[in-house]
Parts: structure tokens; C-alpha cells; sequence
């Protein structure tokens, strides 16, 4: 099968590749990229392990082609470490909270919550939970989940206001 | 840091050890997206396997045209049985003494299942020529009704033709497995016919799947120079895999190393041998190149190991005070096209025989018929100790339902016939010798944290607001007092495949006193790199900073059956324990010759030996490490190392009380879980973090099988909820917040009294949300309803109850 250029942005790093039309974006990002955060849970949209950022939206990328973004900006779970290594607040504030067990719907989880915390820097619980019902955890049963993005909506916006 | 200026609770607490609320060192990774899972292996020159699967339930496979599939550029290789059958791999043997196609050998048994793998150079090109792989079926008879399969004419097992010698004993007609009966149905059944009240009822516990988010999968690398297989997979059982790939390859098992990446989630799905692998392995053997295979969403719900499908015929007898006399059971159990359960060998039913519970019953009996069927094989334990959770749901049920015949509150007849504080060790009348527990204590805490008066008397208030045409929504309040039997198990009667079920750890530490650990089991979720470096850190006095966890490679860590079960903690933290006091034994003579003392004159405190009545004068554990490896010691050998195989004396049994108060609208069948309260005993509590996120996600998984999640079949034997759209998962959004609380009653004979908590929380939970249900039902006349309770389940009971005008 012919295969096409791709370029992207991922975690601010310009890459380019061939893929086929067909290819989905979770593959490309995976297998050509290695950025294997994002992981694949049902291939049907409905888990959001594959969660990752695209131009400023939460989007399922098991479900994407990788043709559909050339040229997007994408960040998945791997960008969202701080630049000198260490853990970023939703990941900090993940592990401070005991909100993931398995670890496999974590980079799709703390990548959407990124997103909601941009869409809506102060949310109540009911939003949290309605906010991130597009992803799937077998383990937590959410409770530290919502605990642990609550938390992040209060440092970060902490630190915002401390920046101010 | 002055050792010297620190009180002994600041040294306790610089350990992190048992009781701390350590956070998880595994998280630093996932939290990046930095873990390894099976996917996410990649090597030099791999494959892709997929499988060509049957669209029909029963069906004879005529023939098998790999021609057009063998046409796709980038296709290596396409294996049917007729491919295995020369290595003797077409079949592989089940866990429970069956054996199962590898890939179908003249016809198929379920929807789904495995007729020939493909072989190609990516996952793209492997999918496109599955689709060409061409099959002739001439369709068979189909049976999905386990009740009906006992009575058809129809064969499913022609293999199995004329053997009226099963695994587990005889078998009464061809479709029929096994019997397994315990206690002493004579006395039981002249119990019931005396009895001032008998209640009698089916319980079915229906099919689901423990559906992990990351589905199984492996890859298989067979080094033709060396002669090695290494096998990485999903394996709950890495040790277990070893040798079964030995037994059935006829590598020798030196060659064969088994290695259990990150695992996404197990709950039992990865327990069992599935053909992917074994199809794996072959492939890798014939190409000389790793092959990987990762089932999809589709495949694992239709494929790879259901749970529960119990049918619980039961009856119960008691006096007209409420005394409960003697307890009967006939299960009829649907495995499936083989017999593919995951139990321990002499327990065909698993542990079913728990199904007295928390209560003190004089006099019991269980039968249990194992029947073949055409829907997918599996049976293992979802978030279960092998079968715990359909025998806590069948008395938890009919515990309610006696209570209705004696026109009792289910709280009080519970509370009279729990075993009492004083009976433990408890004899049980179908076989097992409960360890500890206080149930009346659990149960009476429970109750007045919810304020049960209170919301009885809600519930009333709320039966005449509703018969008033006040409301439309009713009450329930889900009562469950639940036990567990958890860790196995004794080698005297538990083994998989004739492997006893002990477990081990071997510790190592390091000159600097640091310290490595290794052990038989493999976390999922778990935590154990957390908590198992708790019990050394408490056990050794080294902070449990410093110690580093491995499992999952067979050629490192020593043998050990794995995790599931809640047996972890009960057997490989037993091991853990016992490994590190053969080190702290040996510590205490290094540091008796360094203080030049006798053995007996220094004692341990906390992470040091002192002289006795001297504390100034002592060694600390890093002290004694360095001289382990740098002083000559007469009669000691150098290094500090220890290996422990521990074979439990019993199982444990952990215990819980949990209560659901759930508000139903009689109109569209919609329930909300108002309060859901959680209170679990699981003795020595080692990582209460860790206690606490084990019980949301096990109560979670609970509300999903009680409240909607199936693995359903049309008659035609199509599954119907193949997808995440059809096989309810709970989002965020349905599922409510719990409230824990706990008791502490140790196990008398583990090392650390601990007992296991991971499944507790299913095995309680789904009686919980389901007793809910029918209690909001109850006044107006329903005695027993099968779950799931989806919303149209519920809109049905109304509806029956004539609710809707």
C-alpha cells in the first residue's frame, strides 16, 4: 500500500514519517514514534487509554488516522513531565492520591484531565466526573481519581496566582 | 544523621514498613507513561500474529483455504491444527484437567474461537489476510442452555466420545463434566424435612468477564543459537507458564524463560494457558524470528477466560426463631466448550464450598455438575478467590430470602447466626477450618455507621410516601456480611497441574545495606513493589526506601504460582516474612560477634540488635550488612541473603460487612447508589493506601456485574456484548463514592496476621448492590430476580409487580 508524509508536533518535537492511509494515529505514535504512554484498550473509542491532546482537544487516537492530523500539535502523556525530569502535577498529584493502580488507563487518564483543567480551571466534583467519563479505569473505582485532579485544579491554580 | 539522637518512633517511621500509607514507587513510571507492557515490547525483525475465528457457535470445519492469504506480500506463515498436529500442539491441557483445540481440530465449540493464526510482518497485513483466510463450515446444532445440553442428544465433545471417566470423576451423559459433592447430603436432607421453615430458590450468578484494560497478549522469541524460547506475556502465573510451555513444547524448562511485563489488570483474565501463546511460540520456533500477538478488545470478551455462570439451586432451613439449621445447594455450571476453569486440581467447583459463610450452619450439603455448552471456555476467579464470590452471593441471597419466609429483618437473622468470636478455629459443615473473625463486632460497627434504624425507618416513611403517590422512588438497603477463603493454598490440597501452591521470596542484601527481593508472585496493580518492601523493611529494620522489588522473570525470582486469588499476600508475604528472619536470624549472631556478646544477649529494636540492658551499645542493620560482607566470621558464612518456600498451614479468612442504600425510580428502572459503606477485616493491615484503593476498585467491579456488565449469547450462540458498548464498564460518572472502615482480627498462623484484601471487596460487593435491589422491591412482593439489574431488568420487576398502573 502507498504511503503518505506525515508531519507532526508531539511533546514540541517536530517528526515526520510514512505511513499509510490507513494507519491509526495510536499505531503511528507507537510504533514508528515509540511513544508508547498512550496504550490501546478496546479500539472503539470508548476506554480513552489512547487519550492524547491534539491542537488543544482530547481525542481518541485508536480511532484517528494519523492522515486525519497532519501537521496537528500533539501531546501525550510523556509531555506533560516538567522540563527538569520530574513529575508534572497531575502526575504528582496522581501518585500523592493513589489514583491509579494497573497503570494502564493512567496516560490516557492524566492526559484528559490536563485538558478538562483547561477547559475548566475550577471544576466541582460532579465535573470532574463528567469531565473524564469518556475514560475507563478497572482499578480505582475513580474515588482517588476525582481526589487527585481536584487536588491538581488547586495547585495549579496556586501557582497561577502565585505567578500573578 | 545521628542513629543515636532519633526516638524509636521516628526509627519505626524513617522504615516506611507495615502501617504506613507508603506512596507507590511504581508510580513515578506509569504516571509518565514510562511502563513496559506486553505491547510495548519491540524487537529486531518481530511478527504479528492474528487469529482467523469462528462466526458459529457449533460447527464442522470442512476445510481451510490459506491460499489467497498466503498471497499478501509481507504474509510468512499460516498455522491450522493440521500445522500443529505433527508437534502434538493442536490441543493444549486446561487447568482443570481438560484439554482445549489449540486451533480447531475438525470443528469449533463457541463463537470465536481459534481456526488458524496468521503470520505476517505487521499487525496491518496479519488483519488483512486473516480476512482472506478461507473457511467452509457446515453448521451444527447449538446449545447455550446448560439445563438443555444435560438433556440434548446433541454431542459437543465428539473427542470425548464413550469416556464416562472425567477428570474429576464419572460423567453422566456426554455433554456432562463432572459431579462434586461435599458435606453430608443424608443429614441435610432429613435436616430440611424437619425443619419449622424451609426457603428454596435459584440463584443464578450470570456470565461475565473480568475484561482488564489491557487485553492479553505475548511475544514469543525462540534464539535458534542458543536454544532459548524467551516468552514475555500477560501471565498472572509466570512460573506456572514455564513449566506448562516445557510440559507441552518439550523444551526443557532450563531453556524456556517466562518474563510478566507491567500487567494492564488480570482479575483472573490472565490466568490460563491460551492458544495465542501457544500458537506464539510455534511461530517463533518455525520462523526463528519473535512473533507477538495482543488479542483485541473483541477477542478477549468472546475468547479468553469468562467468569462465574453458576446456576445455585438452594435451599435453606431453619427454626421459626430464625436459628438456621442446614443448608442444601445443587449448582449446575456452565463452563463452556471446554473445561478451561482456573481452580486448584482437587477442587473442580473451587472453593464453592465456602457457601455456608459467615454463618454458623450445623449441617450442609453442595453438589455442583459441570456442563459442557457452546459458549467460550474460561471460569475463573473475576476478582475472586475460585468461585468465593458466587457461593457469598448465594447465601447472602438466601440468607434474604429466608428472611422473607420468616418475615425477619435480615440484619437480625444475620447477626443470630453468625459463628461466634469464641467458636474460632470454626469447624465448617462442608470442610474448612475458618481461621479468625469477629463477626458481631464487624457487623454491629457497620450497622450503626449507617444509622440502620434510621434508614429503615426512611424506608417506611418512603413505602407509604410511594403508596400515597408522593413519589415514584424506592428505597433498598443491600446488606452483605460476607468470608472470604483466601491464599491459597496448603500443598496438601491445593496445586495447579500437580504444582503445589506455595510461594516464595528470596532477599538479598546488599553491602551497603541496601536490599534486592524477589519473589514468586506478579503485581498487576497491586502495589507490590510498595508493600512487600513494607513487610521487610519492618521485618529487618532497612527502610523500605531502599529495597527494591522484582517479579515475573522465571529466570531470576524464585518459583512461585503467582497472583490471583488474594494470595499474594497470605503466601508470598508469608514468604517475605519468613525470608527475612533467616536474615535478621543471621544478623543477630554477626552483630552478637561484632558487640562481642553471646546471640542471646542482644535483642532486636527496630532496626538494630542492642545488648540487653545496654541499648547504647548496638549495631544497626546497615552495620551488620557491611560486616556480612567484610569481616571473617568464625562459623558464619560471608554475605546476608535468604530464600524462603512457604507452604500456608491453612487459608486465610477475611471478612466484611458492607451496606448499600440505593434509590430506584420504579418508572425507567434507574438506580443511584446513595451511601455505599465499606468495612473490611483483612487482619495485619500492611499498606492502608493501598487496603483503601483495593476496596473502591473491587466495589466498583462489584456495581459493574451486579448492575448491568454480562457476557450474553442469542440462542444461535452469537455473543452479544462483544464490545465496550455492550459490556457495561462503570465510568466515572455512574459510580459513587464509598465510604471504608475496617476491624482488625489477624490470621492466627500467617507470620504477619494478614490476610488478603483484593477481591474482598468484589466478593462482598455484588451481594451488597444486589440485595439492595430486591430490598427496595420487597415490600410489594419480590423474593429473587437475577442480575444483572440494568435498567430494564429493574423496569421489568416493576412492571411484574403490576407498579406501573
Amino acid at each position: 500500500m502507498s504511503k503518505m508524509h506525515v508531519k507532526l508536533t508531539v511533546n514540541g518535537k517536530q517528526v515526520e514519517g510514512l505511513a499509510e492511509p490507513r494507519t491509526l494515529l495510536i499505531h503511528f505514535l507507537r510504533e514508528d514514534l515509540k511513544i508508547t504512554g498512550p496504550h490501546i484498550g478496546c479500539e472503539t473509542s470508548h476506554c480513552g487509554a489512547c487519550t492524547v491532546d491534539i491542537d488543544g482537544k482530547s481525542v481518541k487516537s485508536c480511532t484517528t488516522f494519523v492522515a486525519q492530523v497532519n501537521g496537528a500539535d500533539i501531546t501525550t502523556v510523556e509531555g506533560l513531565t516538567n522540563d527538569d525530569g520530574s513529575l508534572g502535577v497531575l502526575q504528582e498529584m496522581f501518585r500523592e492520591h493513589h489514583g491509579l493502580q494497573c497503570g494502564f488507563c493512567t496516560p490516557g487518564m492524566i492526559t484528559r484531565a490536563h485538558r478538562l483543567l483547561q477547559e475548566n480551571p475550577n471544576p466541582t466534583e460532579e465535573d470532574i466526573r463528567f469531565g473524564m467519563s469518556g475514560n475507563l479505569c478497572r482499578c480505582t473505582g475513580y474515588q482517588n481519581i476525582v481526589k487527585a485532579i481536584a487536588a491538581s485544579a488547586d495547585m495549579l491554580n496556586a501557582q497561577k496566582e502565585a505567578a500573578e | 544523621m545521628n542513629d543515636q539522637t532519633l526516638t524509636p518512633e521516628e526509627r519505626v517511621a524513617n522504615l516506611k514498613g507495615m502501617g504506613s500509607s507508603r506512596k507507590r514507587v511504581e508510580d513515578v513510571r506509569f504516571t509518565q507513561g514510562k511502563g513496559n507492557y506486553v505491547d510495548d515490547i519491540k524487537m529486531d525483525g518481530m511478527l504479528f500474529g492474528a487469529f482467523v475465528r469462528s462466526p458459529y457457535a457449533h460447527a464442522r470445519v470442512v476445510s481451510v483455504n490459506k491460499e489467497a492469504a498466503m498471497a499478501i506480500p509481507g504474509v510468512v506463515a499460516v498455522l491450522t491444527a493440521e500445522d500443529l498436529a505433527p508437534l502434538g500442539l493442536h490441543w493444549m491441557p486446561t487447568l482443570a484437567g481438560d484439554k482445549q483445540m489449540v486451533l480447531a481440530d475438525g470443528k469449533v465449540l463457541f463463537q470465536g474461537q481459534e481456526v488458524a493464526y496468521v503470520v505476517a510482518e505487521n499487525r496491518y497485513v496479519a488483519a488483512d489476510a486473516a480476512e482472506l483466510v478461507e473457511v467452509d463450515y457446515e453448521e451444527l446444532p447449538v446449545l447455550t442452555d446448560p439445563f438443555e445440553a444435560l438433556k440434548s442428544d446433541v454431542v459437543l465433545r465428539e473427542d470425548l466420545a464413550g469416556q464416562t471417566e472425567g477428570a474429576h470423576g464419572p460423567r453422566k451423559h456426554h455433554n456432562h463434566i463432572f459431579t462434586w459433592e461435599q458435606g453430608d447430603k443424608d443429614a441435610t436432607e432429613a435436616v430440611l424435612g424437619e425443619a419449622d421453615v424451609v426457603a428454596e430458590e435459584m440463584v443464578y450468578y450470570h456470565r461475565t468477564h473480568p475484561c482488564p484494560l489491557e487485553t492479553c497478549g505475548c511475544v514469543a522469541s525462540m534464539d535458534k543459537v542458543t536454544g532459548k524460547l524467551t516468552l514475555y506475556g500477560t501471565f498472572q502465573a509466570p512460573h506456572a507458564i514455564r513449566t506448562v510451555v516445557s510440559l507441552i513444547s518439550g523444551l526443557a524448562e532450563h531453556n524456556i524463560r517466562v518474563i510478566s511485563p507491567d500487567i494492564g489488570g488480570g482479575f483472573g483474565n490472565k490466568v490460563g494457558a491460551y492458544a495465542g501463546y501457544v500458537c506464539s511460540v510455534v511461530a517463533s520456533i518455525v520462523t526463528g524470528q519473535p512473533v507477538k500477538w495482543v488479542e483485541n478488545r473483541m477477542e478477549n470478551l468472546m475468547s479468553t477466560a469468562f467468569a462465574r455462570d453458576y446456576w445455585m439451586q438452594g435451599k435453606i432451613a431453619a427454626t421459626k426463631d430464625g436459628k438456621i439449621t442446614g443448608l442444601w445447594c445443587h449448582t449446575t455450571a456452565d463452563h463452556g466448550g471446554f473445561d478451561a476453569c482456573a481452580d486448584p486440581t482437587k477442587f473442580p467447583a473451587g472453593f464453592m464450598n465456602i457457601c455456608t459463610g459467615s454463618y454458623d450452619i450445623p449441617t450442609a450439603y453442595l453438589a455442583v455438575d459441570g456442563v459442557y455448552t457452546n459458549k467460550a471456555p474460561g471460569g475463573v476467579a473475576y476478582r475472586c478467590s475460585f468461585r468465593v464470590t458466587e457461593a457469598a452471593y448465594f447465601i447472602e441471597r438466601m440468607i434474604e430470602v429466608l428472611a422473607i419466609k420468616l418475615n425477619m429483618d435480615a440484619a437480625e437473622l444475620r447477626r443470630i447466626n453468625f459463628i461466634r468470636k469464641d467458636q474460632f478455629p470454626y469447624q465448617s459443615a462442608l470442610g474448612w477450618e475458618y481461621d479468625s473473625g469477629d463477626y458481631h463486632t464487624a457487623w454491629d460497627k457497620a450497622l450503626k455507621a449507617v444509622d440502620y434504624e434510621g434508614l429503615r425507618a426512611e424506608q417506611a416513611q418512603r413505602i407509604e410516601d410511594f403508596k400515597a403517590g408522593k413519589t415514584r422512588k424506592l428505597l433498598g438497603i443491600g446488606l452483605t456480611h460476607f468470608t472470604e477463603i483466601v491464599g491459597a493454598g496448603p500443598v496438601k490440597n491445593c496445586d495447579i497441574l500437580g504444582l503445589g501452591m506455595f510461594d516464595s521470596c528470596e532477599i538479598r542484601i546488599h553491602p551497603t545495606g541496601s536490599a534486592i527481593a524477589r519473589l514468586g508472585t506478579i503485581s498487576q496493580g497491586q502495589g507490590h513493589a510498595t508493600t512487600f518492601a513494607q513487610i521487610i523493611a519492618s521485618e529487618i529494620g532497612l527502610p523500605a526506601d531502599d529495597i527494591t522489588l522484582e517479579e515475573g522473570d522465571t529466570d531470576t525470582a524464585p518459583y512461585g504460582l503467582g497472583t490471583y486469588g488474594s494470595r499474594s499476600t497470605p503466601v508470598a508475604g508469608a514468604a517475605t516474612a519468613m525470608a527475612a528472619r533467616k536474615i535478621r536470624a543471621k544478623a543477630q549472631m554477626i552483630a552478637a560477634y561484632l558487640l562481642e556478646v553471646h546471640d542471646n544477649d542482644v535483642e532486636w529494636d527496630v532496626d538494630r540488635f542492642s545488648v540487653k540492658g545496654a541499648p547504647e551499645r548496638f549495631k544497626t542493620m546497615k552495620e551488620i550488612a557491611f560486616a556480612a560482607y567484610n569481616q571473617a566470621i568464625p562459623g558464619l558464612e560471608p554475605g546476608l541473603e535468604a530464600v524462603s518456600y512457604y507452604d500456608p498451614p491453612n487459608m486465610t479468612y477475611p471478612f466484611g460487612a458492607y451496606i448499600c442504600v440505593m434509590e430506584i425510580d420504579v418508572d425507567t428502572g434507574e438506580w443511584d447508589v446513595r451511601q455505599f459503606y465499606a468495612l473490611d477485616d483483612c487482619g495485619t493491615r500492611i499498606n492502608p493506601m493501598i487496603i483503601e484503593g483495593q476496596v473502591h476498585g473491587g466495589v466498583t467491579e462489584a456495581l459493574a456485574i451486579a448492575m448491568g456488565q454480562e457476557i450474553a449469547y442469542d440462542e444461535m450462540g452469537n455473543m452479544k456484548t462483544a464490545t465496550l458498548m455492550d459490556f457495561f464498564l462503570p465510568t466515572a460518572w455512574e459510580t459513587p463514592n464509598y465510604t471504608t472502615d475496617h476491624t482488625v482480627t489477624p490470621s492466627p498462623h500467617h507470620p504477619i496476621g494478614a490476610k488478603g484484601v483484593g477481591e474482598s471487596p468484589n466478593v462482598g460487593g455484588v451481594p451488597a448492590f444486589s440485595n439492595a435491589v430486591h430490598d427496595a422491591f420487597r415490600p410489594f412482593g419480590l423474593v429473587q430476580s437475577h442480575m444483572p439489574h440494568d435498567h430494564w431488568r429493574i423496569w421489568k420487576i416493576a412492571n411484574g409487580l403490576g407498579m406501573h398502573g
